[in-house]
């Protein structure tokens, strides 16, 4: 329904003219400070449109006066940060690794940027939690092939293992005992290696194997050397399975396994923090000062 | 309140109908609409009555609570601010006298906000918009500068004088004068505001010597700026056209409410003295002398009925109670008073006595509601305990094996003091036979079922926590218990999982 515009009389207003049902809309009018608000917006809008990138084009935006661009922003944003990380990363190069623990502020930084590390770098074979799986050790335990406290974990991170190309790199090399022993020694052999976590009855036999064949690497006892990586036998960690079958393919067919060289890769103090990271984890040992040679301390295994 | 058709106002009010009935429903536009108006200037009155002497001291208690607050010191120890009210966003803490919040206490606040809501219900059904006309800052603040208006360029006719004179030299001068009152003052208004947010006396200096942060001299421009804007120039625009509580408020009202009102019954119609003087059968008992109108802060005239301009200052009260002092007839023309009442009233039955008015179910029942929130807030800010302790299992992964074939569960604890004193605590094992706990800040070898370690004053201290058990333990359920070793002797639980190889 269409009515006439007319002066609505408490209000003394016009209406606008319509009428729905017998209610109408006052025509008030506006607020002058609205419109000015109004113009004021238009105004920056354009303001806005000028200076900051605004209007689609085909290939990108235009890109505005001030320049501003949001990866712009995000680099200057890292730039800031490194900033602000560069006295940390320059202690870090500093502290010989194994004093690390000495400034526990730093050695929690370093476990911090060594996760970040890991998970870039590592998490590919040892897993996001560290956990490795077969054939891949795990980095949460106190077991360690080749040494877990501080320097042992940056010397095989800066070096790999059986790295192609690092002299410096860790290396060993168990024979295969196919042909070397029959098939029944080698299950003796497997049998006695079982008794030692007293998976598996006593086995002389196997033993006297045992003390001929492998003890000049993994010990009389069974419990390895971490100067050659061989692995304790006597625990009940396994990094390729620990079934009479798993341990017959082992001795028959050893397999080895490689770790990169990270050193040219990661800059030194990144290493460091991954070393701090994997030290962190809960079997990280003490660093104990020891005679320079390692090959002095091998001699002197039983 | 334009609304004609609400219950009783038809009878109580004005009648909206009775100009209408003497003229055409539809009249021809008389000018063109104007699509923008600007706004009438509006030049109070100075006047005195208890109304005014009330706003005065409401006045002077929100200033000085909104001005002293961020000054009042409160001894917390060395660990903690010593500023009585502090909302610390750095540390996500707020400090209130005794009370701290922690960011997971956030439901205080929100409680405190609720009941700020219920109680201007509570408020405005019982004694309508009293908010607006006492203790909203927009009403303090345009009250202020007001003053100041007054104060420079001298009362209502003084200053419509000068409105209207043309730009010289005396009304520069008097502008410039009044436009650097309006900003000093809004200069400390937001300057205060600041003060909430650190400590107050170093803020200063620091504000004075330019090393405050960046975010404070922003904030006390902006505020400075609003403040001028607002409370210089927009005043009662703010209430008639930004504010949303007028129009929540209207819907709140009911015919039970007390409201600033026109007695038309007993003023129509108006005449002057000398007039009804003549003829005292024919007139009212308003001499249209305006005195409402020009006392005024919105600038409206009371006697068009009740209206969303009106905030209820009541310093129309005062102003026709002077008037009718002076004239010799009672007070109380304008007044506040119920639509129900002005109904009774204009029969001439006597009115409903005020505190029937104010007992009636639907205050009861929002002062109820009111005071139950408060009492649990209350309640819970008793009871709260100051530790707290939440354990996250490690996912991945859920357990290793160490070389002795037991298997090792990885927890990261978090230990939650909220004393503003490092606390010693210890942290046991309940459950898991034969298990042993440490953390990465201790050797290994000093692993045992429980562990102490200090957490810092006022803080959570996340703990890279080892639990080891004998080999072949099953998976199984266990809790960290957290204990405080000392006088509160408080705990908390923490129930979780140990993972094990098998099942
Ligand atoms: S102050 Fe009282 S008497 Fe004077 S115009 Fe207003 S209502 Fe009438
Ligand atoms: S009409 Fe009266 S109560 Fe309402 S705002 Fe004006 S002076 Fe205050």
């Amino acid at each position: 329904m269409m009515a006439e515009k007319r002066i609505d009389t408490p209000t003394g207003t016009e209406t606008v003219g319509h009428e729905w049902d017998g209610i109408e809309e006052l025509d008030t009018p506006m607020p002058r400070w609205w419109v000015w608000t109004f113009i004021a917006c238009v105004i920056f809008a354009i303001g806005y449109v000028v200076v900051y990138p605004a209007i689609p084009m085909v290939k990108k935006a235009t890109d505005g006066t001030f320049g501003w661009s949001s990866r712009g922003q995000l680099a200057a944003e890292m730039q800031a940060e490194d900033g602000r990380r560069a006295p940390m990363l320059a202690a870090l190069s500093r502290i010989p690794i194994e004093r690390l623990p000495e400034d526990s502020d730093l050695m929690q930084q370093a476990v911090a940027g060594g996760r970040a590390a890991f998970q870039v770098n590592c998490v590919q074979c040892h897993g996001s939690g560290a956990a490795g799986s077969g054939g891949y050790p795990n980095l949460n335990d106190d077991d360690w092939l080749w040494g877990g406290d501080l320097k042992a974990i940056e010397y095989t991170l800066v070096h790999g293992i059986r790295h192609p190309g690092d002299d410096a790199t860790r290396t060993s090399m168990m024979p295969a005992f196919d042909g070397i022993l029959s098939p029944a020694e080698v299950q003796q052999v497997a049998g006695h290696v079982l008794s030692l976590t007293g998976k598996a009855a006593p086995n002389p036999a196997g033993a006297a194997l045992f003390d001929t064949n492998c003890a000049s690497c993994h010990g009389l006892d069974g419990k390895g050397d971490r100067a050659f990586g061989a692995p304790n036998l006597a625990d009940a960690i396994w990094l390729y399975g620990s079934s009479q079958q798993q341990i017959t393919r082992q001795i028959l067919a050893p397999r080895h396994g490689v770790m990169p060289a990270w050193q040219g890769r990661l800059d030194p103090v990144t290493i460091k923090m991954l070393a701090a990271y994997v030290h962190s984890l809960g079997g990280g040992e003490d660093f104990v000062e020891v005679a320079e040679d390692p090959a002095v301390q091998v001699d002197e295994q039983p | 309140m334009n609304n004609p058709d609400i219950d009783g106002h038809k009878d109580a009010g004005i009648d909206w109908t009775r100009p209408s009935d003497s003229q055409p429903h539809t009249q021809p536009p008389v000018k063109p609409q104007k699509f923008f108006e600007k706004r009438k200037s509006v030049h109070p009155q100075r006047i005195d009555g208890p109304f005014r002497r009330f706003k005065w001291l409401v006045m002077l208690v929100t200033l000085g609570i909104y001005y002293v607050t961020p000054w009042l010191r409160w001894d917390r120890g060395p660990y903690a601010p010593d500023q009585a009210v502090l909302v610390d966003l750095a540390h996500r803490r707020f400090y209130m006298f005794g009370i701290e919040i922690w960011p997971h206490e956030f439901y205080f606040v929100a409680g405190l906000l609720i009941m700020a809501g219920i109680g201007l219900f509570l408020v405005t059904s019982a004694v309508g918009r009293a908010w607006c006309g006492y203790s909203c800052p927009q009403t303090v603040w345009t009250d202020v500068f007001q003053h100041i208006d007054r104060f420079v360029d001298g009362d209502r006719n003084a200053r419509m004088r000068l409105d209207k004179a043309p730009w010289g030299p005396s009304k520069i001068a008097r502008r410039a004068l009044k436009w650097t009152i309006y900003l000093v003052v809004s200069f400390w208004t937001g300057g205060a505001w600041i003060m909430y947010f650190a400590d107050a006396p170093t803020l200063t200096v620091q504000f004075w010597s330019g090393t405050a942060a960046p975010v404070a001299y922003i904030t006390v421009a902006i505020l400075t700026a609003t403040t001028f804007a607002l409370g210089g120039f927009m005043r009662e625009q703010v209430c008639i056209y930004m504010c949303p509580w007028p129009r929540i408020q209207t819907a709140m009202l009911d015919e039970k409410s007390l409201l600033v009102t026109y007695k038309d019954w007993r003023g129509e119609p108006r005449g002057s003295v000398k007039k009804s003087a003549k003829n005292p059968e024919e007139f009212g008992d308003c001499i249209d002398c305006n005195q409402c109108v020009a006392v005024c802060p919105t600038g409206i005239d009371i006697r068009e009925g009740p209206q969303i301009g009106c905030i209820t200052c009541a310093l129309c009260i005062d102003a026709c109670d002077r008037v009718m002092k002076e004239v010799g007839r009672p007070r109380g023309l304008i007044d506040y008073a119920t639509l129900e009442d002005c109904t009774r009233e204009a029969a001439g039955e006597t009115p409903r006595p005020v505190w029937k008015t104010l007992m009636r179910p639907r205050t009861l029942i929002y002062f109820s509601i009111w005071a139950a929130i408060g009492l649990s807030l209350m309640f819970a800010l008793g009871t709260r305990s100051h530790t707290d302790l939440t354990v996250a299992a490690d996912r991945n992964p859920p357990f290793m094996l160490m070389s002795d074939g037991s298997p090792r569960n990885a927890f990261t604890l978090k230990l939650r003091n909220m004393q503003s004193r490092p606390r010693q605590m210890e942290v046991s094992l309940s459950g898991l036979p034969g298990g042993v706990v440490w953390n990465d800040r201790m050797p290994r070898g000093d692993a045992a079922r429980s562990m102490t370690l200090t957490v810092a004053a006022d803080s959570t201290q996340a703990l890279r926590t080892y639990v080891l058990a004998p080999p072949g333990t099953a998976s199984q359920d266990f809790a960290f218990v957290l204990k405080s070793l000392d006088a509160e002797g408080e705990s908390a639980r923490s129930e979780t999982r140990f993972s094990a190889p098998g099942e």
